[in-house]
């Protein structure tokens, strides 16, 4: 019992940090009509970020993850301006190959500037937080809370503000909210600043809770794709619900399984929601 | 350098180049023909690679078989095992859209990368497959003109075929699919089908692919496929050489082979200090070069047939 529940809370500190990737995955393509190959890499490049503030600087990590999360939406935009822009109006399948390729080419600049070696944020154990036999680390109840406070604000982004709304109306139905007036451009602007915010914190949350490798956002890119499916693809809210699923699969099957197969549980998954219900819990863009 | 070691270096160079040609062969079947993205590139190669060294080596403790069987029998192995690893990805994703497939594709490609590096009862392991014999050894011996000329053969028979199908009714409607889905589907076709049989074929030439890799090379280990790079190389070859057109797939991959071994000897003048960046710096090259080709010229070197302008 104790190491299910153990296992329960690994899943639920992965899961946050696969809701706030799969988030943004699930926006750009509800918006842009990609799969966006290159979200994993700019979690990576977010998780740096930080880094070189922590190492750098002598920031602490709570004070370097806001300017993660701004160098993040800045790096997103401007990738979207120099290349994806000018790829819009050919095939969305077109924007997949050259997202793939940015992807290899963050992670050659990651790789370029950091070396290839693994980097932490901070050396030295962390003393842990003892519940009868259970043990909990400050730093996974920092990235739930975390996960917790950014999903909020989301949530009254999209519902509360003008901008929010014009997202999910492009996202619902790109035409009606092209003629009401909707300024697209903006609007997919503010969707790489989101996308590309919450992914870098994931990076950042990630880094805290294992360690900072040039590949380690493209090996979470799986389970990320396998999370917004399952909520349904184009459904931020539905990111949530899978995120938490596939990070809470991921740790259990270590109970059963050998844990280095962790990644064949997400696409085992994906690929059993694909077969029996491809647009995903709540109904996505299939 | 010496004229005996630049012949030496033009043979393997020849020889590597033409195996990458047979994966841009196999991924223009999918990509080029019928609009379908494969990210898993590398999986099917090394499918491939793996079944035909298991079928061809001598028996030994140290992995499933070997077998000691010839070695086209080995090639036509690695053909079968890709083409049924394709089937079972081709069934789930050829009713979605096609970023489906995509995203499964690195899936099945981690999982065979995983399965290669950790079940060693099939592949041992880490420690890789050794010993694998060059094609024909025992009526033409070892010279590496002979692998040359046997991987060439197999170039020209992987374009032929591609060629042939891209021609074929089968071919035109292929591509109808990847201009108009919907149009194929009133005129009663079975969409899916078609696409299955596509990848299929597609990934059965990758698997091809690695087969003659692994009796050139001669050893393999999960390490040698440098998974990603290998399918990124393979992707700017295919889209610089012309997506769709066969013989800008060939000259694609001899093209950006020439571009990839140049930087070699560029990063390898900086010296070994500083051999890790000279790497990352050669890969950010090509990823930046994939996106000035995609701006720039979408239709690569050679366009596709009956298409101008871009896309």
């Amino acid at each position: 019992m104790t190491e299910f529940l153990q296992l329960v809370i690994y899943g639920v500190v992965l899961g946050s940090i696969l809701t706030l990737g799969a988030i943004g995955v699930s926006l750009i393509y509800g918006i842009l009509r990609f799969a966006h190959f290159a979200h994993g890499d700019i979690m990576t490049m977010g998780a740096y970020f930080a880094f070189a503030l922590v190492v750098g600087l002598g920031f602490p990590i709570w004070a370097s993850a806001p300017f993660a999360v701004v160098g993040g939406a800045l790096l997103a935009i401007a990738i979207d301006q120099t290349v994806y822009r000018r790829l819009r109006r050919v095939q969305p399948i077109i924007l997949l190959i050259s997202s793939f390729g940015i992807a290899i080419a963050l992670r050659s600049v990651v790789q370029l500037i950091w070396g290839p070696h693994n980097q932490v944020y901070a050396s030295g154990i962390q003393m842990p937080y003892r519940l009868g036999d259970l043990v909990i680390k400050p730093d996974h109840v920092w990235i739930v809370l975390g996960a917790v406070v950014l999903v909020t604000a989301l949530h009254l982004f999209l519902t509360r503000t003008k901008m929010g709304k014009a997202m999910r109306a492009m996202s619902d139905n790109m035409d009606l909210a092209l003629v009401s007036g909707i300024p697209s451009e903006r609007v997919i602007m503010v969707t790489w600043a989101v996308g590309g915010g919450l992914a870098a914190v994931a990076g950042v949350f990630l880094g805290m809770d294992t360690r900072l490798h040039p590949v380690m956002g493209w090996s979470l890119l799986l389970p990320v794709f396998a999370a917004a499916i399952l909520g349904g693809i184009g459904r931020p809210y539905g990111a949530i619900a899978g995120g938490m699923v596939i990070g809470l699969s991921m740790e259990l099957s270590t109970m059963v399984i050998n844990p280095t197969y962790k990644p064949a549980v997400a696409f085992a998954l994906m690929v059993l929601m694909l077969v029996v219900r491809p647009q995903g819990l709540f109904k996505g863009n299939a | 350098m010496e004229l005996g070691g630049l012949l030496t270096y033009g043979v393997f160079f020849l020889t590597q180049a033409g195996i990458y040609a047979v994966l841009a062969l196999g991924l223009n079947v999918q990509f080029g023909l019928t609009g379908q993205i494969n990210i898993g590139v590398a999986g099917f190669f090394a499918v491939g690679a793996y079944t035909s060294a298991i079928l061809t080596t001598s028996v030994t403790p140290a992995h499933l078989g070997g077998f000691d069987l010839p070695f086209l029998v080995g090639i036509a192995g690695a053909v079968v095992a890709s083409g049924i690893v394709a089937v079972g990805i081709g069934w789930v994703t050829m009713r979605l859209r096609s970023d489906y497939l995509a995203i499964a594709t690195i899936g099945i490609a981690e999982i065979i990368r995983l399965t290669l590096k950790n079940e060693d009862w099939l592949t041992n392991g880490v420690r890789g497959v050794p010993g694998i014999p060059r094609p024909f050894v025992e009526t033409l011996g070892t010279d590496p003109l002979i692998s040359l000329a046997v991987i060439l053969a197999f170039v020209l028979l992987a374009y032929w075929l591609v060629e042939r199908a891209r021609v074929s009714p089968w071919g035109r409607v292929l591509r109808a699919i990847r201009e108009n889905e919907d149009g194929v589907m009133a005129a009663g076709k079975d969409v899916a089908r078609f696409r299955l049989q596509a990848f299929v074929f597609g990934s059965g030439l990758m698997g091809m692919a690695g087969g003659l890799y692994a009796h050139f090379i001669g050893f393999i280990s999960p390490e040698a496929f440098l998974p990603l790079y290998g399918t990124f190389l393979v992707w700017v070859m295919l889209i610089a050489g012309g997506a769709g057109n066969n013989r800008g797939a060939v000259l694609g991959a001899f093209a950006i082979w020439m571009l990839w071994s140049a930087t070699q000897f560029m990063t390898d003048a900086l010296g070994a200090e500083y051999a890790t960046q000279a790497g990352a710096l050669r890969v950010l090259l090509i990823g930046v070069l994939l996106q000035v080709i995609l701006i720039l010229r979408p239709q690569g070197i050679l366009p596709e047939h009956g298409r101008k302008g871009r896309r």
